[in-house]
């Protein structure tokens, strides 16, 4: 990973639009933004963000500064559209979907492990449970052997996490999701990839989590020299305390801490287009 | 020359199953899932099942029928719910056993077996709690040395450094099948099978990893048929991984079965709802799975 991830770069300093001024961007448009970053520098490999605004943030990227990231339909293909205004937007009704996608690539179950297997994908999760490791629960709550909640179980983040980039995407952001320690390690984290050595961790690597109060990366160590959640910056109208209180485990806080940078107007139309009925705001709905 | 005829009913099959046997289900989630030979377990007094499936409600009916010893799954899923209710209700009541794998190592277990080696070795896994969990899992050491050169991702002090090492990976056990059940778009008389759609799942691995497969498909062909039906990619099970032939047209209902058939979401719902209460269950089961499976298909029928 580059540097161009100090805390001062994800400032809104690019151009976009004031957040305080300007009515029309919403808190879920900020995440949009904050998903779309996380994919920046991927160049040509698989974008494969799940849920709704991971997957409006990661075309967003596709549509706008990261023309080069393959996107899946999905389901059984990867798709390159012709233009950024080609992209297709979320959530279309089903014959809508296949007639939006410029198929390049034909991507049953069965390749899309070859595919994460070989490393060229960049996954975007959800997780029920993270702690400041990264280490992430979509499995079970409780005891796994016999869990108070039986969740989505293991799914692809065990294999996800050890053989390519990991970022994940919380839309409530509270002590119970950012946890002190997670009831099963279902995605690893920095500690469990520190314990495997060098090699068998060597393509481990979870680059950022999005929230919808902030944004967080792994850019910090503790005293182990392990790397740690470090907080990267606030999304505008957000404070400190109020990100700390909803927080459970550890995070560290840089000095110069960040705001999470606004849409620009191409950006901000780019939103709308994608996802034309508003998907956004009711996983983000305006605080 | 002509493969043999293998044409047999749902409940010929089930004759041929047998309690405590560890049975395959192909499709995936809420996906192509040879529902008509569920049903017809369902019917049946077979119990004590080890069930291997990328799950969907081919796995909830099982465990709410009482029919499951085991579970080995990469998930139990609906899709368009994401959570398969029973399945969920099986887990925290502690009713059944389960192995719950990464996604990718299922289809690893199920290619060792059909490949007839003992286990293949994957970094999936390796540093999970699904080895802490599944403690029949093994790990393996490689007898080849790995060389890497350290990158900038593991600490910093040591980036650049060339390092050596015989990897340890987890070695995926092979999911040997007593039975495998599948369901195709089409088959010939002896199990020349095609699938439509854009995703074979998994199938043609569930058959080879299988002592005997049936296959039930939505129509039956003369096999000179069968490679006008899409390219030849799509003929992917050989009447030879294949022991019943079953005609059943909506035959996978209510999971998708494209380009068939969609997922019947209506009845989906209704199905999931069964898990709310006993009363529910009981209701739903006296009116689809205590019929055989023309009596289901009727009922199913009178719903549209």
């Amino acid at each position: 990973m580059s540097n161009a991830s100090s805390p001062t770069s994800a400032a809104g300093v690019d151009g976009g639009i004031d957040a305080g001024e300007n009515a029309g961007v919403t808190r879920a448009d900020i995440c949009a933004v904050a998903i779309a970053e996380a994919f920046r520098g991927d160049g040509e490999r698989l974008c494969n963000p799940i849920g709704n605004l991971p997957l409006i943030g990661g075309r967003l990227a596709a549509a706008t500064f990261e023309h080069q990231l393959a996107l899946t339909d999905g389901f059984y293909t990867l798709m390159d559209p012709q233009s950024p205004d080609l992209v297709p937007a979320i959530a279309l009704p089903e014959a809508e979907r296949v007639a939006q996608r410029t198929v390049a690539h034909w991507n049953p179950y069965r390749e899309m492990f070859g595919l994460l297997w070989q490393g060229k994908r960049h996954v975007m999760m959800g997780a029920t449970q993270i702690d400041q490791y990264g280490n992430q629960n979509i499995a079970a709550i409780g005891d796994w052997t016999k869990p108070r909640r039986q969740l989505l179980g293991f799914r692809g983040a065990p294999g996800n996490t050890i053989n390519h980039t990991t970022s994940y995407w919380v839309p409530n952001h509270s002590p119970r999701v950012f946890v002190q320690a997670v009831d099963v390690v279902c995605g690893i984290g920095y500690d469990r990839a520190h314990a495997l050595g060098p090699i068998a961790s060597r393509f481990h690597e979870v680059r950022r989590v999005v929230s919808n109060l902030a944004v967080f990366d792994f850019e910090a160590t503790d005293s182990n020299g392990v790397a740690t959640m470090r907080l990267r910056s606030l999304h505008p109208g957000v404070t400190l305390e109020e990100v700390l209180e909803a927080t459970a485990c550890e995070v560290v806080v840089p000095k110069d801490l960040g705001v999470s940078r606004s849409p620009t107007e191409q950006e901000l139309a780019q939103i709308n287009r994608l996802d034309p009925r508003g998907l956004r705001l009711s996983e983000v709905p305006e605080p | 020359m002509p493969g043999p005829d293998k044409r047999c009913t749902e409940d010929e099959v089930v004759a041929e199953l047998s309690s405590g046997m560890t049975i395959g289900i192909g499709g995936w989630g809420s996906r192509r899932k040879p529902m008509s030979l569920i049903r017809a377990i369902l019917r049946s007094d077979l119990t004590d099942l080890t069930i291997v499936s990328y799950g969907g409600p081919d796995v909830g009916l099982l465990c709410r029928s009482g029919k499951v010893r085991k579970v080995v799954s990469g998930f139990v899923s609906l899709d368009s719910i994401p959570l398969e209710p029973h399945y969920q209700a099986a887990r925290q009541t502690g009713s059944i056993e389960a192995a719950e794998w990464d996604e990718g190592m299922l289809l690893l277990g199920l290619q060792a077996a059909a490949w007839r080696v003992p286990f293949l070795p994957t970094r999936a896994g390796l540093g999970s709690d699904i080895l802490k969990y599944m403690g029949d899992l093994r790990t393996v050491r490689s007898p080849y040395a790995t060389e890497v050169k350290l990158g900038g991702n593991s600490g910093g002090e040591s980036a650049g450094e060339l390092v050596s090492e015989f990897e340890e990976l987890l070695a995926v056990p092979a999911l040997e099948l007593d039975a495998a059940l599948v369901h195709q778009n089409a088959a010939d008389v002896s199990g020349n099978a095609v699938w439509l759609g854009e995703d074979p799942f998994m199938d043609d691995l569930f058959v080879r990893a299988a002592q005997r497969s049936f296959v039930s498909t939505e129509r039956i062909l003369p096999t000179t048929e069968l490679a006008g039906l899409a390219d030849i990619s799509h003929l992917k099970i050989s009447r030879m991984d294949v022991s019943g032939v079953i005609e059943a047209p909506h035959g996978a209902h209510f999971t998708e079965c494209l380009p068939d058939y969609s997922r019947d979401e209506a009845f989906q719902k209704r199905y999931a709802a069964t898990a709310k209460s006993d009363e529910a269950w009981d209701e739903f089961r006296a009116e689809f799975l205590e019929v055989d499976e023309a009596g289901y298909q009727a009922k199913v029928k009178e719903l549209q």
